[in-house]
């Protein structure tokens, strides 16, 4: 009881020097404050803390992030499968072949595609296009071989080829290409996207997927549903690490 | 002549004076302990305080069946965190033996039809109950001041519940639910810019691949449900906090009144 009083006693008496001169209370100063600081004590603490806090976690976080997003920077192997010799393809017609594109994960990781030879003959079909683009993949000569990857461009579902009408038919939203593969009908926003082809002693090989632009020029690998050509390559940025378009 | 208290039925019974008889009997005592528990839990937590002010709330007038929509969605997404948790048991995400876990599963586990099934029907339940507590929370204008954040999170709970449909539907990993998965992650890649990288995320890669399936089990049983559990928890602060709208139909008597009595 009387400690209690003497202490209430001290804090009644407070130094005259602190006194405003209107009398009114002095200005409260933090615990541990010193005349001339620029910063608490407390506040240095406060941003000390918040920053060492701060930093632990862009440590966890910053790591894990990039161990989610990796996959996307990731370079793809470039890996060519044979399927089959020149001679058991025509350019008439198409010939369904089922290639491996993701290893080690069952059926999942198979797709369809459609070869044939090149056709001369469609060149006189495509005059009139043709002589607008020289570089066009419309052109064909009868010794490069055609591989027509059968993911629709309008979503990805699998395209079917029709040989009554000639047509790749998509199931899903109803795309149609004709015969080389341009739309022509549904939604679908580019030609049908191809593999790299080559001969390697009489057998064809397939090897990296790359998509066309609606005047058939190639361009590295975009997914389904994105436009091609002029602005479009640059609003739907190709992945990092897919192969160059040939 | 005084009768011995033991043999008097309980009402006739002289009550004990305190600090004397009472609680000192042992099975008075066994009777008391689970009331002492509660009160020892309460005594360090405070719990029945603040359960008392979330769940005695006062409601407004006309507070009818359709408010109840809310705890309906709640359930629901209690019903699916179970049944997953007991899911998760028995399935392997790998693209080789998910089909047939699920498979496995569904028709040789105990019951494992009936749980499946309560996940798969449940989801759909979610979404339904959701839009319709939605609703009335826009028709009745509950999502006015000073209830728009709660809006605002009620919103980022329904993309999370529609990502985690859409997380959830490739794990049977049949033919519909890849294709679907397929069309999904395609339609997320034809935005313009991040879409590519978007889609890249998602399917770890450029094509549907290896660790697609683990992702998105990951993202469809940890990530999403994280956070849909903290955001369901700041929602029902905010209900608590906030208390609810009467219906429209009676807002427009109460309030006058009520200000009427105020000025007096």
């Amino acid at each position: 009881m009387a400690e209690d009083a003497d202490k209430h006693d001290a804090g009644e008496q407070r130094p005259a020097e602190d006194e405003q001169p209107n009398g009114a209370l002095p200005e409260a100063k933090p615990a541990a404050y010193f005349e001339g600081e620029s910063m608490t004590r407390r506040r240095a603490f406060s941003v000390a803390a918040q920053g060492v806090g701060g930093v632990a976690g862009a440590a966890i976080m910053l790591p894990a992030l990039g161990f989610a997003l990796a996959p996307v920077f990731d370079e793809q192997d470039e890996n060519w499968v044979g399927v089959g010799r020149l001679g058991d393809f025509t350019p008439d017609t198409y010939k369904s072949r089922v290639i491996t594109i993701v290893p080690e994960i069952g059926e999942a990781g198979k797709t369809t595609v459609y070869v044939r030879r090149g056709n001369p003959d469609l060149n006189t079909q495509n005059e009139q296009q043709l002589s607008n683009d020289p570089d066009s993949e419309l052109r064909e000569s009868a010794d490069e071989v055609i591989a027509i990857s059968t993911r629709c461009v309008h979503l990805g579902c699998p395209v079917r080829y029709v040989n009554a009408a000639e047509n790749f038919i998509c199931p899903c939203h109803g795309g149609v290409y004709d015969f080389q593969g341009a739309v022509t009908g549904g939604p679908p926003v580019r030609p049908l996207d191809r593999f790299q082809t080559r001969v390697v002693a009489g057998q064809v090989e397939i090897g990296p997927r790359f998509s066309l632009t609606n005047s058939f020029s190639p361009v590295r690998a975009r997914d389904p549903g994105e436009f091609t050509g002029g602005i479009w390559n640059v609003l739907y940025p190709p992945r990092p690490s897919t192969p160059p378009a040939p | 002549m005084s009768v011995p208290d033991r043999l008097l039925p309980a009402p006739l019974r002289r009550p004990a004076k305190p600090g004397e008889g009472n609680g000192t009997d042992p099975i008075e005592r066994a009777k008391e302990a689970p009331v002492d528990l509660v009160g020892w839990v309460d005594e360090r937590t405070g719990a029945t305080g603040m359960l008392t002010g979330a769940l005695y709330r006062k409601v407004p007038k006309g507070t009818n069946w359709l408010y109840t929509l809310g705890s309906a969605t709640l359930f629901a997404f209690i019903v699916q965190a179970v049944t997953g948790v007991f899911l998760a048991m028995y399935y392997t995400p790998s693209p080789t033996e998910a089909y047939e876990s699920i498979q496995h599963l569904t028709n040789d586990v105990f019951l494992g039809e009936f749980v499946r099934g309560m996940h798969k029907w449940g989801a759909t339940v979610m979404i339904i109950a959701i839009f319709l507590h939605m609703a009335r929370t826009f028709i009745f204008g509950a999502y006015k001041y000073p209830r728009e954040l709660n809006w605002v999170i009620g919103v980022v709970l329904l993309v999370l519940t529609l990502v985690m449909g859409f997380t959830g539907y490739l794990l049977p990993f049949d033919q519909r639910s890849f294709w679907a998965t397929v069309v999904g992650v395609n339609i997320n890649g034809t935005g313009p810019i991040i879409g590519p990288y978007l889609s890249d995320f998602l399917r770890a890669g450029p094509e549907f691949g290896g660790s697609t399936l683990q992702r998105f089990y990951s993202i469809h049983m940890l990530l999403i449900p994280g956070a849909l559990i903290a955001l369901i928890g700041a929602h029902l602060y905010l209900v608590t906090k906030l208390g609810t709208v009467a219906p429209p139909w009676l807002r427009g008597e109460t309030k006058p009144r009520s200000l009427r009595e105020e000025k007096i």
